[in-house]
């Protein structure tokens, strides 16, 4: 059975994701911020079927302890098959456009803590010649537009960095997916205004458990915003920036 | 679609908020405005307005969705209130368990089915679901939290079972599971030609039989009034075979109605048609549970079927004796008064005590009818139904309630004083502002 790592294992789209591959008896290491949302979420997972359920708590940007997390994850599970990356925040980009400190952190926490962790992950998987990163980038990474750049180019940089990885692991048999989310509904944007593109974690989950089974290298979710995306990658640069998105 | 909050009849349409509760260790969110009261909310299930809060905030408790702790060899399971009870069926089902009690959906949150007490096709075998809650913790919005049980706070425990939300929120619950030999139920449907024979099987049935319900055309006179179907059935042995599940939800309402396709010209067809299919005494059928038991939850979406203007239900209780007198004087006022119900169902209540302060069920006869598009002439009607309801010494559902007069509900549940000292100061309801009115 398969053994999971999951960083941001208390968001809800990773959530979602794990109670899937917990109802088929895996075994997972989660690592989050709180003790607290960790210990409900392990509960959990554990009566729904996993065979094995670690914790860890640690702050994405705790660079440092990124290589010992792993080798702990490595060491608790007896190996690892797949990391699934999911932690993430919203920044707030009118707050980001007077605060390049806050610019700075939001950046850390979105895009330079996961190449960290997966400059160690990359290493780990190419020694042993087998295994899944998935990473929860966005759609947000495919254009900037100036209602949410600041995330945009986080998630840019981190597809593009999971571009090359994917590139240099393939020949190590290591896969590598970038998750590409449209507009879903969790806490993380229970700020803002919801229409008819908006979907639950759960459908998002189940995309990404299929495309880890199915060894993806790319994946939207749903996938009609591959057709949004590149519509809005097609306009034109000289149109586009009149326009407000 | 997402963050929408309306009742299960979508009347009355309200004006209020919502936040969501997602971690069972963190307090209410804080309101700005400190005179907006609060709400629990689960699935939306109730029908009427116990789970609207005009005005006001509602917590929607679906974010508490995990399991907590399951023992597989008791048959208790605790998990958060925003759970459903399909999930928990899902769950517990492959390990030979089963949730003792289920209403006609299993789309209902385990907080909403302890708030109203809900009740299935089986009273008379197991009594209410509150008889099956062992204990649940209740967050109070002064941030307090108390462990309720019969013997841990017994007044809260009693007060929040049927409680309809008013007394905090569930935060996790543990219940009692059942054992089943199979995943099976052996049904059959049985008609009758009038409403005597269907009273006669109803009661006949109930001996036998754990799980029995009637469907009653509610269009037929005359020397028809009150037939209809009688669907009985009892959990499969050991060695029932497992049968190919079919992917449910097969049919989905993909619209609001501009109007509503259910009127009398449509319901008597399908009605006529329901009952002939029946009408040839069928034998026995093997079927899963999620087939027998769920017949509403065949079409996601039934409730647009009556259209933008909703529907309600009216849903009462009364002694056995007088049910077949109460039960034929309701379908002829309903001809009376140019209203005939589009659904019509019948089942029997046990003598198992329910454990709530306000619980709806009591030994007797269960009657409930649809009404589209509820007007002035509906609302007289269900008046009058009241009058008729009180003077059997009955009483009325609250959970599917948007109309009864605070009179009427006070005359049927005196003890709601004792509900409205337990109730938070920051938690109200449309509902119980509406009854309670002075």
């Amino acid at each position: 059975m398969e053994r999971i790592l999951i960083i941001g294992a208390t968001s809800a789209i990773a959530q979602a994701t794990a109670r899937l591959f917990a109802a088929e008896g895996a075994s997972l290491f989660l690592v989050g911020r709180d003790p607290e949302k960790l210990r409900a979420v392990a509960d959990d997972l554990r009566v729904r079927g996993a065979r094995r359920v670690e914790t860890m708590t640690m702050d994405a940007r705790e660079y440092d302890r990124h290589l010992r997390l792993i080798e702990e994850a490595r060491r608790s599970l007896g190996g690892l098959d797949t990391a699934l990356i999911a932690h993430g925040t919203s920044p707030d980009q009118k707050a980001c456009q007077t605060s390049f400190d806050l610019t700075r952190r939001e950046f850390a926490a979105n895009a330079l803590s996961v190449i960290s962790l997966l400059t160690h992950l990359a290493n780990s998987f190419e020694h042993q010649g087998y295994g899944t990163l998935a990473v929860i980038s966005s759609v947000a990474g495919d254009r900037g537009r100036q209602s949410n750049y600041v995330y945009g180019s986080a998630k840019a940089a981190v597809s593009t960095f999971l571009q090359g990885l994917r590139n240099r692991l393939h020949r190590s048999s290591v896969h590598v997916l970038t998750v590409k989310p449209g507009l879903v509904d969790t806490p993380m944007t229970a700020g803002l205004p919801k229409g008819f593109l908006w979907v639950r974690p759960e459908i998002v989950a189940a995309g990404i458990y299929r495309a880890i089974k199915s060894c993806k290298d790319v994946v939207y979710l749903p996938w009609f915003w591959y057709v949004v995306m590149r519509v809005i990658c097609a306009i034109p640069e000289k149109l586009f920036k009149r326009m407000r998105l | 679609m997402v963050g929408r909050y309306e009742s299960w009849g979508r009347y009355p349409r309200v004006r209020q908020s919502a936040v969501r509760l997602i971690w069972r260790h963190l307090s209410l969110p804080v309101s700005r405005d400190p005179h907006r009261s609060y709400l629990p909310f689960g699935n939306g299930r109730s029908y009427g307005d116990t789970c609207l809060n005009d005005g006001g905030i509602l917590l929607d408790a679906r974010g508490l969705d995990r399991f907590i702790a399951f023992d597989p060899e008791e048959g208790v399971l605790r998990c958060e209130a925003g759970v459903l009870l399909s999930q928990i069926l899902d769950l517990v089902v492959p390990k030979g368990w089963f949730l003792p009690v289920l209403p006609g959906t299993k789309f209902v949150t385990l907080g909403g089915a302890i708030a109203s007490d809900v009740h299935g096709k089986n009273h008379s075998r197991e009594g209410t679901f509150g008889r099956h809650v062992r204990r649940f913790e209740l967050l109070r919005s002064s941030g307090e939290r108390r462990i309720c049980s019969p013997g841990e706070n017994p007044d809260w425990f009693r007060g929040t079972i049927g409680g309809l939300g008013l007394t905090g929120v569930i935060l996790w619950a543990e219940i009692a599971l059942r054992r089943i030999q199979s995943q099976n139920v052996i049904s059959e449907a049985v008609p009758a030609p009038n409403l005597e024979r269907l009273f006669e099987q109803l009661l006949d049935s109930s001996r036998n039989f754990e799980y029995v319900a009637a469907w009653i055309d509610c269009l037929a006179r005359g020397e028809n009034l009150g037939r209809g179907l009688l669907f009985r059935g009892n959990h499969a042995g050991a060695g029932s075979p497992a049968l190919q599940r079919k992917s449910r939800r097969g049919f989905r309402v993909p619209l609001d109605f501009p109007v509503s396709p259910v009127n009398e010209v449509t319901v008597r067809l399908f009605n006529t048609l329901v009952y002939l299919a029946h009408e040839k005494l069928s034998s026995p059928t093997v079927t899963d549970y999620d087939v027998f038991l769920f017949e509403l939850d065949r079409i996601e979406g039934s409730n647009r079927l009556y259209g933008p203007g909703g529907f309600l239900q009216y849903h009462c209780v009364v002694p056995l004796e007088c049910g077949k007198p109460v039960v034929e004087g309701m379908l002829r006022l309903t001809f009376r008064q140019g209203m005939p119900s589009s659904l019509g169902v019948l089942k029997v209540f046990g003598a198992l005590p329910s454990p709530g302060l306000l619980s709806f069920p009591r030994p007797g006869i269960s009657f409930a009818l649809d009404f589209p598009s509820p007007g002035p002439k509906v609302m007289r009607l269900l008046e009058e139904f009241d009058g008729i309801v009180s003077s059997a010494g009955g009483v009325v559902y609250p959970a599917k309630d948007a109309r009864m007069a605070p009179a009427a509900f006070k005359a049927y549940y005196p003890q709601w004083e004792a509900l409205e000292a337990l109730r938070d100061p920051k938690f109200s309801s449309t509902f119980w502002r509406r009854v309670t009115k002075e």
